[in-house]
């Protein structure tokens, strides 16, 4: 009790204290702000001070590149071997011999493949899903984009397996040694989580150049994390008593990971891969700009050309793998055990040697009927030309309109806030997340706040860094100004959230490249186009964060609450937003890193910030600007990040959810 | 139930036995306890921050009784079945069991040693998920590296002992708690134990499913007749199935003694606030209720000195007569008036006692 009767006052104290320190600091800023001259070192980075960090990455990079050219191109032999075998099955065909003697093993027919993803869904979620995987890829057949699909889906198919083998390595060791998974695991899955998709891309293009290998290997280590995090979350998740009987079973240390631990822990893991298959499909289409083909490769040259219809096709072509492996994998993820079938060993391998027989059957068939290999172009049809139609049709009748809200936005919000944040003082800033730090995490959180914004005017890279903060800025409120009310609704009516569940499902599912598209056509290139190609893609977490956190509070509150006598609207802001303002801010936390990671992207439609340096980093196969100005902007990403989960967890211990 | 006489159970070969185990949480707790010689005050441990979640515990657990620990949430019980089965490691103290000094087991003896000797049955059951009723039970035999045809014929026969005969390929989602518990029972019984822990085993059952668990246990000790170390917050539940109860408080043991002697004897107030409302003719004995025998003794009606006062009690009253206390061989030892049953069924007694 007395502990409680002395901490109160000083906890008050305390309050004030940080109030100040904070409102000391955002004093300090603004003075800056307004008068940079009188001290001008601490309002502008000052040149001489600038740490060439690009020059030592860069040098570094040139030696690993001519010294370790062996490792490389070893490396490149051994992942090309399974690489070029997923290639030739599922879209070029085996080529044997040369001139006159040379024959070619057909690829797998399409009506195969269709029959078997069709029978995968069947055995896996029941007619529905077998409807939708099986039309899902017929239709790419229909839209004349198997090639190209095919060689997508292949690079995933190559890629997966090693991300979850490394993944649970990792995330194994991580469990068993927690040290480790504190100090050296979390922080390099933050910062490989936070890393721009771009950035990943220089070092591949660098070492391997530009090929699918190189492409291989980017998705390769931009899709691992996931795993990782799942498999420590996963095991750690394990009931201790589960652990307790492994031991009091006798199990050795290898019996009890691999009998008792993982696969207590499978649907965690399964949720792992899911988001592997996920993040590994939005790397193979963004790295397509080093050489990975397929269907990136044509949005990414339609784009380039402006043409819009053939952009949107390709596009919709990912969204529909997206939609079907998602969905697939969610739904092995979700297969439970049933009444447990005494053959289920011999009926497995039925289904498995039945899928091999309908593809055999169907290639081999596809010799005596080329219709089976390649859909003859009188069968497939094209969409581009109604695409075109529509967005010419808009261009013609309301392009004054657009282009007029267009102007009006940028003159009158974006620009004068680009000015603003671009003349934001860098000591200024550092003093205030410092304060910031300092008040919601304490000492420890306030120095790792410290160094990497120092950091970020340490590079030279202050104005770009200030610029992406606000386009992420501005992405990131208008996102939870309309998620939020929508998460609101859909907490409100079963009937609004059945509706705009499975709309953000799939807007969550699409590869962010995808979003670009349509923006592009109506908007064109600059800020705008960005903000809401942004907004899109990162507007999901705010919406679904909300719903649940509302959802999620104990309806005895609710009775408490309705009880005191709380009308409709204090019930709500008395009893559920208070409650639910934890599980709210980690949504807005999710919106603000997908913003960023969005945002970084959009550089392909010009804006100028962070993400245009590593752009042209990555034209100029430039290392060291690229992965410098990577890490500014994941280390941008992780500032708010520690910011907002340190808040969160003050909120959670003062309510006693901690 | 069974109870014996103290003069039986004292013959009755030591299992599991620990000397001042000590369980201390906190930073450097070994050290600490290393310095002060192994003993500890509750003030000191507390100024140092640290935790005493079994403090200086001595206790001997016989082959073939059912000993139980019994304390409320947060009384260490849980720790110490723990650090008796090793799960935990205790800071200090001696740990033997068959005599062999279990703290100085390497890895490689104690998995051998859990894999025949000891058998482990969870509060919240710690079924695999992935593995079928079949699976579970048979488990532990599978880690051994026995055949499939052998691991599941036992298994087949434990899962009919606890009568769950064609739930064999059920998924343990698919049963009911009560049926969970009995795959848990099963499964610890598969490697034919010798030592028994059952951690709360019951606690997360309803009432009525708890009960009729309680008495298929008496059962299966009635034909398995294992050494039995049982954790319970109820003590209702170690009355009824005690031969020993350790009554566990703020990590320490305060009392240990059979059932009997807890209700006639509490060592302290708190255990006395337990036994306050037993059902006390269903605990005590004839020989805890008698008189000295006299010479019309020999003609009365006889009944044995370890029967439950409660088994008959109607009889004696209906007859309002004295029987007499007759001990193991028959031999009479004592005489019991109806009176005094009536005062014990009444509470009367204990308004005298106190």
């Amino acid at each position: 009790m007395s502990d409680i009767a002395h901490s109160a006052p000083s906890t008050l104290n305390g309050r004030w204290l940080g109030h100040g320190v904070v409102a000391a600091a955002i004093a300090a800023t603004a003075i800056l702000f307004l008068v940079p001259d009188i001290l001008s070192p601490f309002a502008k980075y000052p040149d001489a001070l600038v740490i060439p960090f690009n020059e030592w990455v860069g040098a570094v990079m040139a030696w690993l590149k001519t010294n370790f050219s062996w490792l490389t191109r070893w490396l490149a032999g051994l992942v090309e071997v399974p690489l070029r075998f997923a290639f030739n099955l599922l879209a070029k065909g085996f080529k044997f011999g040369t001139g006159e003697a040379a024959w070619t093993l057909p690829r797998l027919s399409w009506l195969g493949v269709v029959l078997v993803m069709a029978w995968l869904g069947y055995i896996f979620g029941g007619l529905r899903l077998a409807l939708l995987c099986g039309l899902g890829f017929l239709s790419l057949v229909l839209f004349d984009v198997w090639n190209n699909s095919m060689l997508t889906l292949a690079l995933i198919i190559i890629c997966v397996p090693f991300c979850i083998v490394t993944g649970l390595a990792f995330g194994i060791w991580g469990h068993f040694s927690p040290r480790v998974n504190r100090w050296l695991i979390t922080p390099a899955l933050d910062l490989m989580q936070t890393m721009p998709t771009f950035a990943y891309l220089i070092p591949m293009l660098l070492l391997f150049g530009a090929s699918p290998v190189s492409a291989l290997l980017a998705t390769g280590f931009f899709a691992t994390p996931p795993m990782v995090r799942a498999t420590v979350l996963g095991l750690n998740k394990v009931p201790q008593e589960i652990k307790d009987f492994a031991d009091m079973a006798g199990c050795t240390k290898s019996q009890k990971l691999w009998r008792v631990l993982l696969p207590a822990a499978k649907p965690s893991l399964l949720i792992g891969v899911n988001q592997v298959i996920m993040l590994a499909l939005n790397m193979v289409i963004i790295s397509s700009m080093i050489g990975a083909g397929g269907l990136g490769y044509d949005v990414l040259l339609a784009l380039r050309a402006l043409k819009i219809g053939q952009a949107m096709e390709a596009g919709l072509a990912i969204v529909i793998i997206a939609v079907v492996l998602d969905r697939l994998s969610q739904a092995i993820a979700q297969k439970r055990p049933e009444a447990a079938d005494t053959r289920a060993f011999w009926a497995r391998h039925t289904n498995v040697a039945l899928a091999i027989a309908v593809l055999l059957l169907t290639t081999a068939l596809s010799l005596v009927f080329p219709a089976l290999h390649t859909l003859p172009d009188s069968l497939t049809f094209t969409t581009a030309p109604y695409w075109k139609a529509g967005v010419d049709w808009i261009t013609i009748n309301y392009f004054d309109a657009i282009e007029a809200g267009r102007v009006f936005v940028l003159l009158n919000f974006l620009n004068p806030l680009r000015a603003g944040f671009e003349a934001l003082p860098w000591f200024g800033v550092l003093l205030v997340l410092t304060a910031l730090g300092w008040r919601l995490g304490g000492w420890g959180l306030a120095l790792v706040i410290a160094l990497l914004t120092a950091f970020c005017a340490a590079t030279g890279l202050w104005v770009p860094a200030m610029q992406t903060l606000y386009l992420c800025g501005v992405a990131a409120l208008v996102a939870s100004a309309l998620g939020i009310p929508i998460g609101l609704w859909c907490s409100r009516s079963d009937r609004v959230s059945a509706i705009v569940t499975p709309i953000i499902d799939t807007l969550q599912t699409i590869p962010s490249f995808c979003f670009i598209i349509p923006v592009v056509m109506l908007f064109r290139v600059g800020d705008v186009t960005a903000l809401i190609a942004t907004v899109a893609f990162s507007i999901v977490p705010a919406v679904r964060y909300t719903n649940h956190g509302i959802r999620q509070v104990p309806h005895e509150l609710l009775e408490a609450g309705i009880v005191s006598g709380c009308t409709r609207w204090q019930l709500f802001r008395r009893v559920q937003l208070p409650v639910a303002m934890p599980e709210i801010m980690l949504g807005i936390n999710q919106t603000i890193l997908l913003s960023l990671a969005m945002i970084i992207i959009c550089a392909m439609v010009g804006t100028r910030d962070l993400g245009q340096e590593v752009f042209k980093a990555l034209s100029k196969a430039d290392a060291g600007r690229g992965i410098v100005a990577g890490l500014v902007i994941a280390f941008i990403g992780i500032i708010a990040d520690r910011l907002i989960t340190a808040w969160v967890q003050r909120m959670r211990q003062r309510r006693g959810m901690a | 139930m069974k109870t014996k006489t103290p003069g039986a159970e004292i013959q009755r070969p030591v299992k599991l036995s620990c000397r001042n185990l000590w369980k201390v949480f906190g930073p450097n707790a070994a050290k600490f306890m290393a310095d002060r010689n192994g003993k500890a005050a509750a003030a000191e441990l507390n100024q140092a921050g640290l935790v005493g979640a079994v403090r200086n515990t001595t206790l001997d657990v016989r082959e073939g009784e059912i000993f139980i620990v019994m304390g409320l949430s947060g009384s260490g019980k849980s720790t110490l079945v723990r650090c008796l089965s090793r799960l935990i490691e205790p800071t200090t103290g001696e740990l033997t069991f068959d005599g062999k000094d279990l703290l100085k087991a390497s890895e490689a003896e104690l998995i051998e040693i859990r894999r025949h000797k000891m058998g482990m049955v969870f509060q919240h059951f710690a079924l695999l998920p992935h593995l079928t009723v079949l699976e579970n039970v048979a488990f532990p035999l599978q880690v051994q590296g026995i055949g499939r045809a052998e691991r599941e014929a036992r298994a087949h026969q434990m899962i009919e002992l606890v009568s769950l005969n064609g739930r064999e390929h059920h998924f343990p989602s698919e049963l009911s708690g009560g049926q969970q518990q009995r795959v848990g029972i099963a499964r610890s019984l598969a490697v034919e134990p010798e030592i028994w822990f059952l951690d709360e085993p019951f606690s997360a059952l309803d009432p009525l499913i708890r009960r009729e668990m309680q008495t298929e246990l008496i059962r299966l000790q009635s034909v398995l007749k294992k050494t039995v170390v049982f954790i319970t917050h109820d003590f209702d539940e170690a009355i009824r199935l005690a031969d020993r109860i350790a009554i566990m408080k703020d990590g320490e043991v305060i009392q240990i003694g059979t059932p009997e002697d807890l209700v006639n004897n509490p060592a302290t107030a708190y255990v006395a606030e337990f036994t306050a409302d037993v059902n006390r003719a269903k605990v005590l004995s004839a020989r805890a209720l008698m008189g000295p025998a006299s010479a019309k003794s020999g003609g009365l009606k006889k009944v044995a000195a370890k029967a439950k006062v409660a088994s008959f009690a109607a009889a004696i009253v209906d007859s309002a007569k004295p029987f007499a206390v007759v001990g193991d061989k028959g031999e009479v030892i004592g005489e019991i008036s109806p009176k005094s049953v009536i005062n014990l069924l009444s509470g009367k007694d204990r308004g005298a006692n106190a």
